[in-house]
């Protein structure tokens, strides 16, 4: 058996049905779910498809079109498994063949190529019903299809959990039966922003719960790949912003620890960064500011793209930053956004400048890590070193990661 | 100023956890070895099952020993980390990061004295 087994033909099946699935998995998926409306039947028919390749396709060779056959495979047994099982639904299932993208001419087409319903997909991934805090692991299990345990280690959260919440959601968008549809101008506009949202919270996850997953097991990666899928279906300035942020900021990623130590963006080494994903972020974030709107994932990716000149030019154009905070703190006012922009008004205005903007933070940011290492940073710049002392070691016990403590210890021990 | 970090959670046999105990166990070896590495780590305990525990109880017909915990409820102390950290903004950072926190509540306790070299001496 398993002599067969590693005989070249059933090799060639495998590897066939490999990049079938990775090249596809998403696009097939998303046509599945929004023709039956059941993700988690659609997910089963898929597997069982790609089940019956790894054996058909070894022994009567690789069909023509992949993908078809495989979507035509996991039709069948989804209808099967809607006839067997006692469920009743009435949704009409139509049996024919997959109906072709609305207003292109079926003739002119290749019959097999089939409709992308991936936006279709996230928007059901990011709809209002569905809990915020499982989006994220939806689109990455779905769109790109991750298992659970991948998703559930990026998240720093028991794989039993996360399955849990990814099964509940599922079950949530069949019985209230969400519907697979990209809405009208308008009301795409209010839901695109939890979709964005959602993608950049994949994007985030590793910066947030900084003792839980490494830089390996993050999902930056995975988030990229969402943000520019996104941006490519969907001629929209703030999707297209967010591709740009996420190609800008993960070229970075190389850069951020070195020996173990958290390393400041102003510190970084350039030619650690990826300068592909630099200009690949570049030419979008073009693309997005043609559109002529603001928003705040433009604004992100163009302070991102300030920063990244740095690797041409060898400085920083400090105002450019600021004037970039300045309107970013406008669109979104959160802590976070207001104590950046109290380091770059430091910049520009000087360490005062800088603490007179943190000051009416102090309230809020009681237990906010970054306030109190910007704050130690700007008191040690002004000149007050018991202050920055004190305001350094807050930061230190607020800190559960080991590059960034390691790095504000660094900062501690310079003060003498 | 150090603080008990008590994990409460409904007890699950071997059996039952599947991978999740393999998983579980790597969540807690990395939770320690965070802590270990912060400075941070008095000490950590998980303990075994209730079914393993004994109360003894003082009544009239003097002491009682008795099998079981002394409250049967449905979470159960199921371990603690004591860490040393200068408030409770840095005890909640870090409970936060308490692998068990997905399974029943964490419970941050503040610790009014603790014995030093046979003495008491103030946690503060």
């Amino acid at each position: 058996m398993g002599a067969v087994d590693l005989s070249p033909p059933a090799d060639d099946a495998r590897t066939a049905v490999e990049v079938t699935v990775r090249a596809s998995y998403g696009r097939l998926l998303a046509l599945l779910a929004s023709w039956c409306g059941d993700l988690a039947l659609a997910e089963d028919a898929l597997a069982d498809a790609v089940e019956r390749a790894l054996r058909t396709w070894s022994a009567d060779g690789v069909p023509a079109n992949p993908e078809g056959w495989l979507h035509r495979v996991a039709r069948r047994r989804a209808l099967d498994a809607l006839r067997s099982s006692a469920r009743r639904t009435s949704r009409p299932l139509d049996d024919a063949a997959a109906p072709a993208a609305p207003g292109a001419d079926p003739a002119a087409i290749d019959p097999d190529a089939l409709p992308d319903r991936r936006l279709e997909l996230l928007l059901v991934c990011a709809h209002p019903a569905i809990d915020p805090g499982v989006r994220a692991p939806l689109m990455l299990q779905t769109v790109l299809g991750l298992d659970a345990a991948r998703v559930a280690t990026a998240f720093a959260v028991p794989t039993a959990t996360m399955a849990q919440r990814l099964v509940r959601a599922k079950r949530r968008i069949r019985d209230a039966r969400i519907p697979f549809r990209v809405p009208g101008r308008d009301e795409l506009g209010r839901r695109l922003p939890a979709v964005l949202e959602a993608v950049y919270g994949a994007y985030t996850v590793d910066w947030a719960r900084t003792s839980g997953p490494t830089v390996r097991d993050s999902l930056a990666v995975e988030a990229r790949d969402l943000a520019l899928l996104l941006a490519s279906l969907l001629d929209d300035a703030e999707a297209t912003g967010l591709a740009a942020l996420l190609c800008l900021s993960s070229a970075r990623l190389g850069a951020r620890v070195v020996h173990g130590v958290h390393v400041p963006l102003d510190e970084q080494d350039t030619r650690r960064w990826d300068t592909r994903l630099v200009e690949q972020g570049e030419g979008l974030l073009r693309r997005a500011h043609a559109h002529g709107t603001r928003g705040r994932f433009q604004l992100e990716a163009a302070l991102q793209s300030a920063h990244c000149a740095r690797a041409r030019t060898g400085r920083t154009d400090r105002v450019a930053v600021l004037r970039l905070h300045r309107a970013l703190v406008e669109v979104a006012p959160t802590l976070g956004a207001r104590v950046a922009l109290a380091a770059a008004a430091a910049h520009v205005e000087g360490p005062r400048a800088g603490l007179d903007l943190l000051d009416p933070l102090a309230g809020p940011c009681r237990a906010f890590q970054p306030y109190w290492a910007t704050r130690g940073d700007l008191l040690a710049r002004a000149g007050d070193e018991a202050g920055a002392r004190a305001a350094l070691e807050r930061a230190v016990d607020l800190t559960t990661d080991l590059p960034s403590r390691r790095y504000l210890e660094g900062r501690l021990a310079s003060l003498g | 100023m150090r603080y008990a970090i008590l994990l409460h959670y409904p007890e699950r046999s071997p059996e039952e956890l599947g991978d999740a105990l393999a998983e579980s166990q790597a969540a807690f070896q990395a939770y320690a070895r965070d802590l270990t590495d912060a400075g941070v780590l008095v000490s950590g305990e998980v303990w075994q099952p209730s079914s393993a525990t004994t109360t003894l109880t003082a009544g009239d017909g003097g002491l009682r020993v008795q099998d079981g915990p002394f409250a049967d409820t449905r979470d159960q102390l199921g371990g603690q980390f004591v860490v040393d950290v200068p408030d409770l903004d840095a005890a909640l950072a870090w409970a936060e990061k308490a692998p068990s926190v997905w399974w029943g509540p964490v419970e941050v306790r503040p610790s009014a004295t603790h014995v030093e070299s046979g003495t008491w001496v103030p946690s503060t």
